[in-house]
């Protein structure tokens, strides 16, 4: 029976894993059908484009996925961007901070905000669409406040932490590459530490969970607080990115980041889906719209079609969890009851 | 010490596949202690003969807890001593405070007051966590699982198996998975999703949940409900497994045959409050229903002599295609019809057809001597007659809403004043109704989803009650509820008819239909195979005409 479990886990990973691969393929299909389209795309400086344009969403859309996956969302994570983006360039401009430190008060003010919605979320069990609507407002408007006309312009963001923005290794941009480690590490994360199976036991069902003795509230707070985190790091490597901040940086980047997420495979309704397939998510979204600009489609076309995908992703997920389950109940008389020896001992 | 220990590991051995895997007597928090013990009373615990328990006190009591949910005293005093190596029935009516008391023990729900005492030490829940670190394992009427992982990572959530860096440990958490179910006699893939899993199942994966537990004392609110014979067998070897281990095994059930296969020790309760406790051989069933409803069997049913009036219903060759043909029947003031046959014989179609919610395709109906519309509801509803369907939930009640709105809900033209319906008059409505009925309720405006389903029952009969109608067609008026509240609609059934209303009654239940009704209609297959008065009805003569076998030779 041992050896049966290990021919049978495989094949469940499998088909765990097919939704990436599925978006993964679906990467490759429109780069290729853009590169016979303008042979110009598969250029190293075309994909490098490419990698760094999703970065910054595949990043928000790590901490999104670990909101998600508890059955709440968040929508501060472009506001986040932009004030944390916003604050670090005034520091720069006017404190003269060391470059390191550049990220890490960045990472620790997006981490407060984050708090400051899992605090709510949890303790006063506001709904989280609607606390961290409010908070995409309040910090929205305390980032005008804040910039009131003086933007923040190259000459005065340090050329060492603007090179994290363009700098690449072996051709791969360090924007992509740290991004890519934040990914990995939390999908690791996320499979092999209890705490992250929790999270998807919250969403998955909230009332077993408790039941379980799971601590719901402080790993929703947590996924809350890692969100605002990477939301944060987003808006160093924004500022490092552009070296150039107004008060529109980040705007709209919220309904990316949960497109791009949806897409790859993690169901908004909580309890499934992975980083890794966010990541593609925001992956295939910038593709398709680098290869509308290559094909010289008009930037319409480029969200219809992520509107499309995004409905398509869903009907796709209802239809293969619907004929997962029936395909797993048509065969289950087959393995159960067996003659078992241990069925022994009397009920008096 | 080393006795114990040694005799733990030959009994494991010699029960072979049986022994119940991950038996790490060095894992269980409390083996010090145990084993101190263990060696005073070697002697009598050889006699338990091969049960593993050394203690002879109860590992777990809990002595007059109560708990209340606004003004709903759900639990009063919920007492219960568990034994090391016993099985423990607890039964009682739907409402009579188990479920609430299962919570208390699973630290889901805390006391208001009462006290809990493991291994003669008090102790409080603050949550499911600290129950089950205690070592009580909750199996619930309803599976608590997670859909979206896997049937293993069901089993182990919280506490999945670590290697270094505590991360988990798959392979391991798999195998541990296998060894369970094989303990159960069943070959579940422990990788698959627990989504799509049956009933049964999910319950099998809940009890491998708890046996993984490792749990002293083990709880089951009612697992047997969704599950076959051949797996409640299964089930009752696994709990003889666990109490040889000296596990204490709290066994819920309705099935009083089921309590008495596998129980040692009995407790009933009633309304909220703890009634008895018996060993299990000096009870029989009779015993044992008349302490769960406090009275005796015969006088469930009480039949008020009414002199039948004029003819307030008269269906006339009513047939709906393809479901039933040339039905004919009257019911007069006063007089309770019965509906009687297997289910899918139309017993609910003709209901349905008479109100007006299905078209008939041929005949007619007359209410009072006019005629009803075909298809029509609302006229019928407004020339007198009620419809209070089985399913009270989906159609007879607003869940949400209070209990004044929903038995206001089919009176508002009545009660409306220049346009305007006033809170007020809603609620005088429905105090009146709910006392006449004998609601058992906390606030008039609580949602009536806070109710127990023979309360909800009474709401809808309320909210139809409330118009004062000629005609009263309801269908399975006792379905899902316990017998104390069932005795109570028969009651008011009853009564309705001495007060001339008409009833036409549609039940599954040949007790009920033998004791409520004046005249029994009996359908088979779309057609009237026999009608019966009170007098000459037997349950033999309404089955034989239920099943086709004796068509029209009573009638």
């Amino acid at each position: 029976m041992t050896a049966r479990a290990a021919l049978t886990a495989p094949r469940l990973a499998s088909i765990l894993r097919a939704r990436e691969a599925g978006t993964a393929v679906l990467v490759l299909v429109v780069f290729a059908a853009a590169t016979l389209k303008d042979h110009n795309f598969a250029n190293a400086s075309s994909v490098q484009q490419l990698l760094t344009g999703a970065s910054l969403i595949a990043l928000l859309g790590v901490g999104e996925t670990l909101v998600i996956v508890t059955r709440n969302v968040d929508l501060s994570v472009g506001s986040v961007l932009g004030l944390c983006a916003f604050v670090v360039g005034n520091l720069f401009r006017h404190q003269h901070i060391p470059v390191w430190s550049g990220f890490v008060i960045a990472v620790a003010l997006g981490a407060a905000i984050g708090a400051v919605n899992g605090l709510i979320t949890t303790v006063a069990r506001v709904p989280s669409l609607v606390v961290t609507l409010a908070m995409l407002y309040i910090v929205r408007g305390v980032d005008a406040k804040l910039v009131s006309g003086s933007i923040v312009v190259p000459s005065q963001v340090p050329s060492a932490f603007a090179a994290v923005g363009y700098r690449t290794v072996l051709g791969i941009p360090w924007l992509a590459i740290i991004v890519a480690v934040v990914v990995a590490a939390v999908a690791y994360a996320m499979r092999s530490f209890r705490s992250g199976r929790e999270l998807y036991a919250i969403g998955s069902n909230p009332e077993a969970a408790t039941l379980a003795g799971i601590p719901s509230g402080r790993r929703v707070f947590m996924a809350f607080v890692a969100s605002g985190a990477l939301a944060g790091l987003g808006g160093a490597l924004f500022l490092a990115l552009f070296a150039q901040v107004d008060n529109s940086a980040g705007i709209g980047y919220e309904l990316n980041v949960i497109a791009a997420v949806v897409v790859g495979g993690v169901a908004i309704f909580g309890g499934s889906g992975t980083v890794v397939g966010a990541a593609l998510g925001a992956l295939l979204l910038n593709t398709i719209q680098q290869a509308l600009v290559a094909v010289r489609s008009s930037s319409f076309w480029s969200e219809a079609i992520a509107g499309a995908l995004l409905l398509a992703a869903i009907a796709f997920d209802r239809w293969l969890a619907l004929r997962v389950a029936r395909g797993l109940r048509s065969a289950e008389g087959a393995h159960r009851d067996l003659p078992v020896a241990s069925a022994r001992g009397s009920s008096p | 010490m080393t006795l114990v220990m040694l005799e733990r590991l030959g009994r494991r051995v010699s029960e072979g596949p049986s022994g119940l895997a991950g038996d790490q007597a060095g894992e269980d928090g409390g083996v010090g202690a145990e084993h101190a013990q263990a060696t005073r009373t070697a002697a009598e615990h050889a006699q338990a003969n091969g049960i593993a328990a050394a203690r002879t006190g109860p590992i777990l009591s809990l002595r007059q807890a109560a708990k209340a949910f606004g003004a709903v005293h759900a639990l009063v005093d919920g007492s219960i001593d568990l034994y090391p190596g016993e099985a423990h029935g607890l039964v009682g009516e739907n409402g009579a405070g188990k479920s609430t008391l299962v919570k208390i023990l699973g630290g889901v729900y805390q006391p208001d007051a009462g006290d809990l005492v493991i291994d003669d030490e008090p102790v409080t829940f603050a949550g499911p966590g600290s129950a089950r670190a205690a070592g009580v394992a909750i199996i619930y009427q309803e599976p608590t699982l997670f859909p979206d992982l896997s049937v293993a990572e069901n089993i182990f959530m919280g506490r999945q198996p670590v290697r270094a860096a505590r991360r988990i440990d798959r392979g391991a958490m798999n195998r541990e998975a296998v060894a369970i179910f094989a303990q159960l006699g069943v070959a579940l893939d422990p990788g698959r999703p627990a989504r799509g899993l049956s009933v049964a199942d999910q319950q099998i994966v809940e009890i491998a949940k708890a046996l993984s537990l490792e749990a002293r004392v083990l709880v089951m609110d009612e697992p047997t409900a969704a599950l076959t014979n051949v797996e409640v067998d299964r089930l009752f070897n696994v709990m003889a497994a666990l109490r040889r281990r000296g596990t204490a095994v709290l066994f819920i059930s309705h099935r009083l045959d089921e309590v008495f296969a596998s129980c040692q020790r009995v407790t009933i309760m009633r309304d909220g409050r703890f009634v008895l406790t018996a060993p299990a051989d000096e009870l029989d069933v009779d015993t044992m229903i008349r302490a769960m409803i406090g009275r005796e069997l015969g006088a469930m049913f009480h039949k008020t002599e009414v002199t039948p009036g004029e003819v307030v219903l008269n269906v006339e060759h009513l047939e709906r295609e393809n479901v039933f043909y040339d039905i004919s029947f009257a019911v007069r003031r006063g007089e309770i019809v019965a509906l009687a046959g297997l289910v899918g014989a139309g017993r609910t179609e003709v209901a349905r057809a008479v109100f007006g919610i299905d078209r008939r395709t041929a005949g007619s109906v007359h209410l009072l001597g006019k005629p009803l519309p075909n298809g029509q509801p609302s006229a019928a509803m407004a020339a007198g007659v009620a419809f209070v369907p089985e399913d009270r939930r989906q159609q007879g009640l607003v869940m949400d809403m209070g209990i004044d709105d929903n038995v206001a809900l089919a009176s508002l033209a009545r009660l409306r004043k220049g346009g305007l319906i006033f809170r007020s008059a809603e609620r005088k409505l429905a105090v009146t109704w709910a006392k006449r009925l004998q609601l058992r309720y906390g606030w008039i405006h609580s949602a009536v989803a806070t109710l127990s389903g023979g309360n909800q029952q009474k709401v809808v009969l309320g909210k139809w009650l409330a118009r004062q109608p000629a005609l009263l067609i309801i269908d399975e008026p006792t379905r899902g509820i316990d017998v104390g509240t069932k005795a109570e609609v028969h009651r008011i059934l009853d009564g309705l008819a001495a007060d001339g209303v008409a009833v036409l009654m549609i039940s599954s239940e040949l007790p009920e239909v033998l004791g409520v009704a004046d005249r029994i209609l009996v359908l088979h297959e779309g057609r009237m195979a026999a009608e019966f008065d009170r007098a000459d009805v037997t349950a033999d003569k309404i089955m034989r005409a239920a099943t086709g076998q004796a068509v029209k030779d009573a009638a």
